[in-house]
């Protein structure tokens, strides 16, 4: 539509808040910290804003890329600053904006270098941003690595006890995964001088992209579908660790729980969808063909990933553990549903539609795992406000008699999470299902378990954290405040909205959907 | 041409009334409270009474749909829409009229609770969800209802959730239900994947345009969905829940764990009744599972002590009377019982609620008796429910229960008349055994001494007395109902039309598999002879019971003493719950912790994961050196290795 730099402006919004929030400075007046809490949430809710805006004017029936910028940059390397979204593109805009200030507010009681974090928040909302928009690998890939910094201070400057090694580890395994996909590709670049998504989506649609790789790198003693099949674990590698699909994961449940508990809500809620993003964006579209050959492999994978992490979440004592486990297990429904579409069905019309399903059902759980898990640590994150740091399964108990209106809308949450219908989760995890079972009928059916473990432990929390005879150290544990209850309020509101009236996602997706689906020439 | 039914208002109306309470009961005054619930759910059973009334004029099936639909994606479309037909009417008819007596006996039994407003909005919830399961026109809605009167039941028996036994009660029966969802849900996926939509009157109509489909996947199909049936109508393997569910508060036992929500399952077989008729498989293990659970659970009831357990365990068998109906094609008369089941069995436990109100909260049936003249309104209406659930005529439970037992003795059940023969034999048993438990708590609670602490009693001044009019009118209302509710399926056999089976013909009267049984004089009279027969074993029964714990009380312990082991048996349930605990729950966590978490997770991947880094020497100081804890230095990093990529970048370029 209009010829406004939409895109670039919404990216720029939180780079300026950022530099305006570090430009208050290090007093540690309590002003100066409130001004540079506001100041950081308004410039959210700025983006937030944009962003809706963006969703006004996107037009759902197509499943084309919308809001385009397309500029050279540097000829010489087939660099182009290119941008644009599509209903993929839109819904982790969406996704972002609303996470982001849930993990402002949900850091609000953080006390040291508290401009310096603000501002690295919204650092890293511009790198998500980025991610989300860029169509050229040269800067998609800027913003994926430039996220890492963000993320990595703020575990490793406001994290719990083990905050170094979980830091570290964070930074350790997602620098190994982006190296291999760098490195995948520059041997396609050098192959065929693009580092255009699109143009590089349309060589292996035709079938171009590996031959001309294997002619050009002559890398002539391995045969071409070695060629590809090493290219393809490259780029795979990087996606890998970052959704994280067993074993690639063990990064995530030290930097989840010890990260703050703010940014834990950034890193689940917004940053695990880089992973799942970067599957849909570019590993579908560029290496469908070396997806297909090795799908076996990937189903029993995500089979793994599903099962392991309900079951690892069964029998963890840490609030903040579970859910990071519980995040592992809802992201593995998605990878699920990702590798089914790849099944070969011969263009059977029935299976197609099939994929249709899985694919919208990603696409929704991608949301509503964002929505759900970063309030699920929010609630935790009030909890630890209260109990002084305390997060462990076995610190509290009937709590419920002290807090009826925390426990109930934790408890919203937690169903949400459980895949309660009528709540956002259930449908997502239902299309998902329901496109996988005819797909691959049995990683689906082995899936199904998941469920089980999940709702064991869901059930486990709230029983042991809410129930039972009240432990008398947290007798005079206050409520949620009217400021508390105001700020969750639009996040269970969507959890109802969502479940209720899916379309509002799956609108803006099924036309994009349909067409990622098409794609895949089998 | 029909006429708008407005199906949509009727879950709305007590949702509404669960949004009221839910947010604002905790201010309000009692009486607020109280007029909100009895309002709304009020207000759903006129609309039922009013949806009766025009029942006549409507053609049928009758659905509504929302305009917008729930899910639609390109190829699959699931809508808001709801069925009306004969036994949704029923249906509706039995939640909205039984739920409205139970609000109103709540009002009265609950009163000093804390928590007065969260029971009623959980009570209002509860209907919510029960109205969207009966109306619900598509396997996706249905499972909406489904899970969420699984959540209200969960709510409910955990409401006294300081209580942990309470809590474990409610955890355990959702974690239950769970397992018994997975069939449910795999039965969904194959349904759609399959038939291509969810809404029962497609599918339905597909399977009916094709004769010649048979067991296969609709085997597969309906087996899932007896799992599904088996956790929430809480037949063997999964009826473990439902006697725990009794911590709960007792009207709750009487509404969702007696006479609504366990039926789900039940109601769940016939309405998908179609994909059951095309495999014998599937409806032979639904018989086999009934007549199994119905003996089974009445076996353990014999010896329980607790009043509300021994209705429990009777509530499970009493279930699998109707799983056994379902089983043989007779879903009508499964129906049936479940409409008299709702209304003896909910009288049972409101009564059994009177009786542990009046004696200040005591529930063990050790320490009751002689209640008789203390309390003779709840006396008289239990009698009435004992007599309806031990099958005496003209008792509502004869009909049903006789409908059951005849059917099931001319069915061939897995191609086999004389298994149908043995499950009716041992429907038969089970009569019975109903009929001696019922009488054990009978004399129990009302004969012989009075064996209650008088004091314990003495709450609030005013000793064992009779409950307040709000709790004795549901009594009275269902006393009339256990006596009189079983006549509209007076048998042709004994003079009557059967009304009741005629009306649900529109419904399963197309049933293949239901060979209407010709009403030959010869079958009539052996119609007759079956049903005296169960008539003398109950009286059997009966008199069983009056000798043990009337004639000679000592009796029963010297004969536990002797048969220790047989006793013992019985009063431990078999030992299921333990033997689940050992070679489920257990092994399960066991290899949770130990291999799934600590060996696989943390060890192996983690392990191997950390070998990797650090083995390597030239990547392990790499990774010392990032650990030196200086911000400066992490910075430095990656500065540098986002310089080593562009330079190794411009290089490449160059080389081109």
């Amino acid at each position: 539509m209009i010829a406004f730099p939409w895109i670039t402006v919404l990216t720029s919004v939180p780079i300026a808040g950022a530099l305006v929030v570090l430009g208050i400075g290090g007093g540690v007046g309590e002003r100066n910290k409130n001004l540079a809490r506001g100041l950081a949430l308004a410039f959210s809710f700025l983006a937030l804003g944009l962003t809706l805006f963006l969703w006004h004017h996107f037009n759902s029936a197509s499943g084309a890329l919308q809001f385009q910028e397309r500029y050279p940059w540097i000829p010489a390397l087939g660099v182009e600053y290119r941008v644009g979204i599509d209903g993929l593109g839109l819904l982790m805009l969406l996704l972002t904006s609303i996470v982001v200030p849930i993990g402002m507010l949900a850091s609000w009681q953080i006390q040291e270098r508290v401009p310096l974090y603000f501002s690295l928040v919204l650092l890293l909302q511009a790198c998500l941003f980025g991610t989300f928009t860029a169509l050229n690998f040269f800067h998609w890939f800027i913003f994926w690595e430039l996220s890492l910094i963000p993320a990595f201070f703020l575990i490793k400057l406001w994290g719990g006890p083990r905050r170094t090694s979980a830091a570290t580890q964070f930074l350790v395994y997602t620098m190994v995964g982006s190296i291999a996909l760098l490195l995948a590709f520059l041997a396609i670049f050098l192959a065929t001088g693009k580092f255009d998504f699109i143009d590089l989506a349309g060589l292996a649609q035709n079938g171009q992209l590996m031959p001309a790789v294997v002619r050009n790198l002559g890398w002539h003693r391995f045969t071409p579908e070695h060629v590809a099949l090493m290219i393809f674990a490259g780029a795979f590698l990087g996606f890998a660790v970052k959704v994280p699909l067993v074993p690639f994961h063990t990064w995530l449940p030290s930097a989840y729980s010890e990260a703050p508990t703010g940014t834990t809500i950034l890193l689940t809620g917004a940053m695990s969808k880089m992973g799942l993003y970067g599957f849909l964006r570019i590993l579908l579209p560029i290496f469908g063909a070396e997806m297909q050959q090795v799908l076996t492999p990937l189903l029993w994978l995500a089979v793994a990933t599903i099962v392991l992490s309900a079951y690892a979440a069964l029998v963890q004592k840490d609030l903040k553990r579970i859910f990071a486990y519980s995040s592992i297990n809802h992201l593995g429904y998605c990878l699920l549903g990702i590798f089914a579409v790849l099944k070969f069905t011969g263009g059977d019309v029935a299976l197609t539609a099939e994929k249709y399903a899985a694919m919208n059902g990603v696409l929704l759980q991608m949301f509503n795992h964002g929505l759900t898990a970063a309030t699920l640590f929010w609630f935790v994150a009030m909890l630890e406000k209260r109990s002084g740091g305390l997060r462990g399964l076995n610190d509290f108990g009937g709590l419920r008699k002290v807090m009826p209106v925390f426990a109930g809308l934790m408890g919203i949450a937690l169903f949400s999470s459980l895949g309660l219908p009528g709540l956002n989760g259930f449908v997502g995890e239902f299309l998902i299902f329901k496109g996988s079972f005819p797909l691959a009928t049995w990683a689906a059916a082995l899936s199904v378990f998941g469920l089980l473990a999940t709702a064991i432990f869901i059930l486990g929390i709230l029983q042991r954290v809410f129930s039972g005879a009240l432990n008398t150290t947290w007798a005079a544990m206050p409520d949620l405040t009217t400021g508390e209850r105001l700020a969750l309020a639009p996040a269970i509101g969507l959890m109802f909205a969502l479940g209720l009236y899916p379309q509002w996602v799956l609108a803006v997706v099924n036309s994009t959907v349909m067409q990622m689906v098409q794609q895949l020439k089998f | 041409m029909t006429t708008n039914m407005h199906l949509w208002l009727l879950p709305l109306l007590p949702l509404a009334g669960f949004l009221w309470n839910g947010t604002l009961g905790r201010r309000l005054p009692k009486t607020l409270v109280t007029s909100v619930a009895l309002l709304f759910s009020g207000a759903a059973f006129a609309q039922v009474l009013w949806i009766a009334a025009q029942f006549r004029s409507l053609a049928l099936p009758h659905v509504e749909s929302f305009a917008t639909p729930w899910i639609a994606i390109h190829g699959f479309q699931v809508d808001f829409s709801f069925l009306l037909d004969p036994l949704t009417l029923i249906m509706l008819l039995v939640v909205t009229g039984v739920g409205f007596l139970i609000h109103l006996y709540s009002v009265g039994y609950m009163a000093h609770e804390e928590g007065y407003w969260r029971f009623f909005a959980y009570l209002n919830l509860f209907l919510f969800f029960m109205l969207t399961l009966v109306l619900a026109e598509n396997f996706l809605l249905l499972f909406v209802g489904w899970e969420g009167v699984g959540l209200a039941s969960y709510l409910l028996i955990g409401f006294y959730y300081n209580k942990d036994s309470a809590a474990d009660a409610g955890k355990k029966a959702f974690i239950v239900n769970r397992i018994g969802d997975f069939g449910f849900l795999l039965a969904i996926f194959l349904l759609v994947a399959h038939f291509g939509t969810l809404s029962f009157t497609s599918i339905f109509g597909a399977i009916a345009a094709h004769p010649a489909m048979q067991g296969g996947v609709l085997t597969t199909i309906a087996l899932l969905l007896v799992l599904g049936a088996t956790g929430k109508s809480a037949q063997i393997p999964l009826y473990i829940w439902l006697p725990d569910a009794m911590e709960g508060p007792t009207p709750v036992s009487a509404l969702i764990h007696a006479a609504t929500m366990v039926t789900a399952g039940i109601y769940m077989v016939a309405r998908t009744h179609v994909l059951f008729d095309r495999s014998p498989l599937a409806l032979g293990v639904v018989a086999i599972i009934g007549a199994a659970t119905a003996i089974f659970a009445a076996t353990i009831g014999i010896v329980q002590t607790d009043i509300k357990r021994v209705l429990a365990y009777s509530t499970v068998s009493q279930l699998g009377y109707m799983f056994l109906a379902c089983g043989v094609a007779a879903y009508s008369s499964a129906i049936f019982h479940l409409v008299t089941h709702a209304f003896f069995k909910a009288l049972l436990f409101l009564a059994a609620g009177s009786v542990i109100h009046a004696l200040g909260g005591e529930q063990d049936l050790r320490a009751m008796g002689g209640l008789r003249k203390k309390i003779p309104v709840t006396f008289w209406t239990m009698t009435a429910a004992v007599f309806a659930i031990c099958g005496f005529f003209p008792f509502a439970g004869f009909f049903s229960k006789d409908a059951i037992l005849f059917a099931v003795f001319n069915a061939s059940v897995l191609h086999s008349l004389y298994l149908g023969k043995l499950l009716w034999g041992i429907g038969l048993v089970t009569a019975g055994l109903t009929s001696f438990y019922m009488f054990r708590l009978w004399y129990l609670t009302f004969f012989g001494s009075a064996r209650y602490n008088e004091e314990h009693a003495e709450h609030g001044g005013h000793g064992v007395h009779e409950s307040s009019w709000t709790m004795l009118l549901p009594l009275i209302v269902l006393g009339v109902l256990s006596l009189v509710g079983g006549w509209m399926g007076w048998p042709e056999a004994l003079g009557g039309h059967d009304s009741f089976a005629h009306f649900l013909d529109p419904v399963f009267g197309a049933s293949a598999a239901a060979a209407p049984v010709v009403m030959s004089s010869a079958s009539a009279g052996m119609e007759r002879m079956l049903a005296g027969l169960s008539m003398l074993i109950a009286l059997l029964g009966w008199l069983l019971a009056d000798i043990l714990y009337h004639r000679n009380p000592k009796l029963p312990e010297r004969m536990a003493q002797k048969c220790s082991a047989l006793h013992a048996l019985l009063l431990h349930k078999y030992w299921i719950d333990e033997l689940y605990g050992a070679i489920i729950v257990r092994p399960l966590l066991a290899i949770s912790r130990v291999v799934l978490w600590r060996g696989v997770d943390a060890g192996i991947v983690d392990g191997s994961g950390v070998a990797l880094a650090s083995g390597a020497s030239g990547f392990s100081s790499i990774v010392r050196r990032m650990q030196s804890g200086n911000i400066r230095s992490y910075a430095g990093w990656l500065a540098m290795g986002a310089a080593l990529v562009l330079i190794f970048v411009f290089y490449l370029a160059h080389c081109i």
